[in-house]
């Protein structure tokens, strides 16, 4: 028990995105009662598989899939992972300097929470037949990405809240869908992880109300975060459709539901609203609500800036994956003693019997 | 770390008095107590559960979806093991 835990949630059906991934938990559970039996020795996979997919049922780890379908799942959900993992460092940034003891509590469980998403994710990559010691060295070599947007800096405690508000929110919008993936590892992680970002996006938006209701000091470190993190959030849901590779594919095979420009636009038009309850503003001149398209248009993040830091030139990638390799490299004594220790007690249990 | 060290477990949480484990998900750890405590802060840090098994994945023997329809055919053509089966005259009470 943590102090900090709180008792088991209300039993309200959520509005908005927490309502979405309840809706996608439900949908799953429906869908798992439509029987289907599993092809039989003559059936033409490929068709079968297609079958699945339409029906909107789910693919599990033992079905026949595209050999594609398995790659372009095992790279994005990896990807994913590690973005949960080298995530932890911007945020575990601030732990120590957290301005109230509450705050640092908060802090500690959200980062906890973002170790418990990677190993979530890193296990349903491992359903599709890799293992994460794989997974692990591929980052490590940088042959597999993680999220732009952890090589940004945190420089002021408001970058905390605004993480947790555009960062988290970013992520939230371009996770619920993937909640009714088609791959039943995945979309089952995805329902988990959207449950537990809901209130990171929340702690992050009280950080920000709190500090916009504050000094004008504190008022003016909110704001400034905001000024930084708001394109970098933009970004994060990849780049125009046009330009976008596995988009297509991945829409067929039900991975993804909605292409990354419709993601960005209902970000966009979530957060307009939140920003005039903060009494902060969004740092878009061109932001203004469209009545033909009933959206607000608003100015493309820097495209050019996105493929730089996604190349490895952005303010900390090299800091971030320096930290990580120094983490794996200086914790293989721990492994060793670990395996060890276990070794041993194997074989004196198999003495004993 | 090497898989062979760090093997795999399936994790069961039982959510509350009364109810069955349910599989949860997996992960790597070089011993069970190991597995036992990473499973208690990752699988049940909300409260989710009262009880956690964990067993290693190599000790699992999976049914395989290939010969799903007939390795579970019996279920299906002995329709004489489902009470709906069997007629009941009427106006037997309480059967």
């Amino acid at each position: 028990m943590y102090g900090n835990d709180f008792s088991a949630p209300e039993n309200t059906p959520g509005g908005g995105l927490l309502g979405e991934v309840e809706a996608a938990e439900a949908a799953l559970r429906e869908a798992a009662t439509r029987q289907r039996g599993a092809a039989g020795p003559d059936a033409d996979l490929e068709a079968y598989f297609a079958d699945v997919i339409d029906a909107d049922q789910k693919i599990e780890p033992r079905d026949w899939m595209p050999e594609a379908y398995r790659k372009t799942l095992i790279r994005q959900i990896a990807q994913h992972a590690h973005s949960e993992i080298i995530g932890m460092q911007p945020e575990g940034n601030w732990i120590s300097r957290a301005p109230s003891l509450k705050r640092k509590a908060i802090l500690l469980a959200k980062v906890q929470d973002e170790a418990g998403h990677g190993l979530y994710l890193y296990a349903a990559a491992e359903t599709l037949g890799i293992s994460r010691d794989e997974l692990v060295q591929l980052l490590l070599d940088g042959r597999q990405k993680y999220s732009s947007i952890f090589n940004y800096p945190t420089l002021t405690w408001a970058d905390v809240g605004a993480i947790g508000w555009l960062v988290d929110g970013a992520a939230i919008v371009n996770q619920v869908p993937l909640c009714r993936c088609s791959y039943g590892p995945y979309a089952r992680a995805m329902i988990r992880v959207c449950k537990e970002e809901s209130f990171h996006q929340r702690q992050g938006y009280e950080i920000l109300h709190t500090l916009a209701h504050g000094t004008p000091a504190q008022k003016a470190m909110a704001q400034d975060a905001i000024d930084r993190w708001w394109y970098p959030s933009l970004a994060m849901f990849g780049p125009p459709d046009g330009d976008s590779t596995h988009s297509a594919q991945s829409m067929a095979w039900k991975i993804k539901r909605f292409s990354n420009d419709e993601l960005r636009q209902r970000f966009v038009d979530m957060c307009v609203q939140q920003a005039e309850i903060l009494g902060l503003t969004l740092p878009d001149p061109d932001l203004r609500w469209n009545d033909d398209r009933q959206a607000y248009d608003y100015t493309q993040p820097d495209y050019d800036e996105l493929m730089r830091v996604i190349k490895g030139n952005g303010p900390c990638n090299r800091q971030r994956m320096e930290h990580r390799r120094r983490a794996h490299a200086e914790g293989a004594w721990v492994r060793e003693a670990a395996a060890a220790y276990a070794a041993k007690h194997t074989s004196r249990e198999k003495v004993a019997a | 770390m090497s898989t062979e060290r760090a093997p795999l477990w399936e994790v069961f949480v039982r959510p509350r008095r009364g109810l069955a484990h349910t599989h949860v998900g997996s992960l790597h750890a070089p011993d069970a107590e190991l597995a036992l405590r990473n499973a208690r802060d990752l699988y049940t840090r909300r409260q989710e559960g009262v009880s956690i098994w964990v067993v290693p994945a190599g000790a699992i023997t999976a049914s395989s979806p290939d010969e799903k329809d007939a390795f579970f055919d019996p279920a299906a053509d002995k329709v004489y093991r489902h009470p709906t089966f069997y007629e009941v005259p009427d106006g037997v009470a309480h059967l």
